[in-house]
């Protein structure tokens, strides 16, 4: 079970771009549609779960199928599998990269990248905001948020204790 | 002392990651600037090496920052120690799954919290993009215009929706032609 989920996300891992949320529709073919460890409802109870849970979606996820499929050991082998394609690459990619950047032309085409890179960062912001159906009194929280962190250089951890904290508060006087 | 400041923060930045790959950059940008381990440039261009290869961008910065601070057992430690809490955290919840998912759903406080969080990391998004804004990444007016083009590009399906638009706003392709408009305008 530890091989099997192990080379299950190693190759999940291994042929996702585009991070967590790229990945977990490959992860539902494989698992649900194919070897049947787990059916539809309890992975998509499992999505819900990994992306209220903090960290990664593509480990969570991992935890969460290799725990009710293999136990401990398949929670191993499925965060290894998850972890060990990226952490191959880069570190390869880490292991050059200070000398590569040194060329003239690698560093032009990141002139190049580097706002492309901003563009890639602000623009999911308009479906983001779409879909959490945000109004103009909501929005208000981003914004705040925003600010805080990028003139007011507050830790961005302050930002999200201080989210849950006003929540809960805001619940329990709203509830009176 | 260095192994234990990387393992503090990324396993911070693994407690505190709400929100997938994009909320936890603003995260990363906070420790990795006030410890001085990447310059702003540096991290720019490890977010675009992380969009074209494959993986979590949250495993990737950690193996990268680790290894560029502390080398191998840098990257180890510090890559480890963003998905701990993960770890610690999802087990929980596996453990008492049929118990949280009864008293959870429905639960005013569980859910307006996770609605909240989700318009705070909104601003944690903007915030990432908004400190990157600066001289040493948009160098002349080239650079806004590479900036608008990838922008319009990407939001573009949200209006459009068929193949075409499809192809044309994906992330790689996008940092790909940007690589090779720099290429060709500043090489």
């Amino acid at each position: 079970m530890f091989l099997q989920l192990f080379w299950t996300y190693f190759k999940i891992g291994t042929f996702t771009l585009g991070g967590g949320y790229a990945m977990l529709p490959l992860i539902q073919r494989e698992v649900v549609d194919r070897k049947g460890w787990i059916d539809e409802e309890e992975f998509l109870n499992m999505i819900a779960l990994a992306q209220a849970a903090p960290g990664l979606i593509a480990v969570n996820s991992a935890i969460f199928i290799g725990w009710r499929v293999g136990g401990w050991k398949g929670v191993c082998g499925a965060v290894l599998g998850a972890v060990l394609p990226s952490f191959l690459i880069i570190l390869a990619i880490a292991m050059l990269f200070r000398e590569w950047k040194e060329l003239p032309a690698v560093e032009a085409a990141f002139k190049g990248i580097r706002p492309a890179v901003v563009a890639l960062i602000a623009a999911p912001l308009f479906k983001m905001a779409k879909s959490a159906k945000i109004s103009w009194l909501t929005a208000l929280i981003p914004v705040i948020a925003a600010l805080l962190i990028w003139l007011g250089h507050v830790n961005p951890v302050w930002v999200i204790l201080a989210t849950i904290v006003v929540t809960l508060i805001a619940v329990k006087l709203l509830k009176r | 002392m260095l192994y234990l400041q990387l393992f503090i923060s990324f396993f911070k930045i693994g407690l505190f990651g709400f929100g997938g790959g994009l909320a936890i950059l603003s995260l990363i940008q906070m420790e990795v600037e006030n410890h001085g381990w990447m310059s702003q440039q540096e991290f720019v261009d490890i977010v675009a090496v992380s969009q074209v290869t494959p993986g979590p961008i949250g495993i990737n910065c950690a193996t990268y920052v680790g290894y560029t601070t502390a080398g191998f057992w840098g990257s180890v430690l510090a890559t480890f120690a963003i998905v701990l809490p993960s770890l610690i955290i999802m087990l929980s919840i596996c453990k008492a799954y049929f118990w949280l998912s009864k008293r959870f759903q429905g639960n005013p406080y569980y859910e307006q919290t996770l609605r909240m969080l989700r318009f705070t990391v909104i601003g944690l998004v903007a915030s990432a993009a908004l400190m990157l804004i600066k001289p040493t990444n948009f160098i002349d007016a080239t650079s806004w215009i590479i900036f608008a083009v990838v922008a319009l590009l990407t939001i573009l399906p949200n209006f459009l929706k068929n193949k075409a638009t499809e192809v044309i706003s994906h992330p790689i392709l996008l940092i790909v032609l940007a690589g090779i408009a720099g290429y060709c305008i500043y090489g």
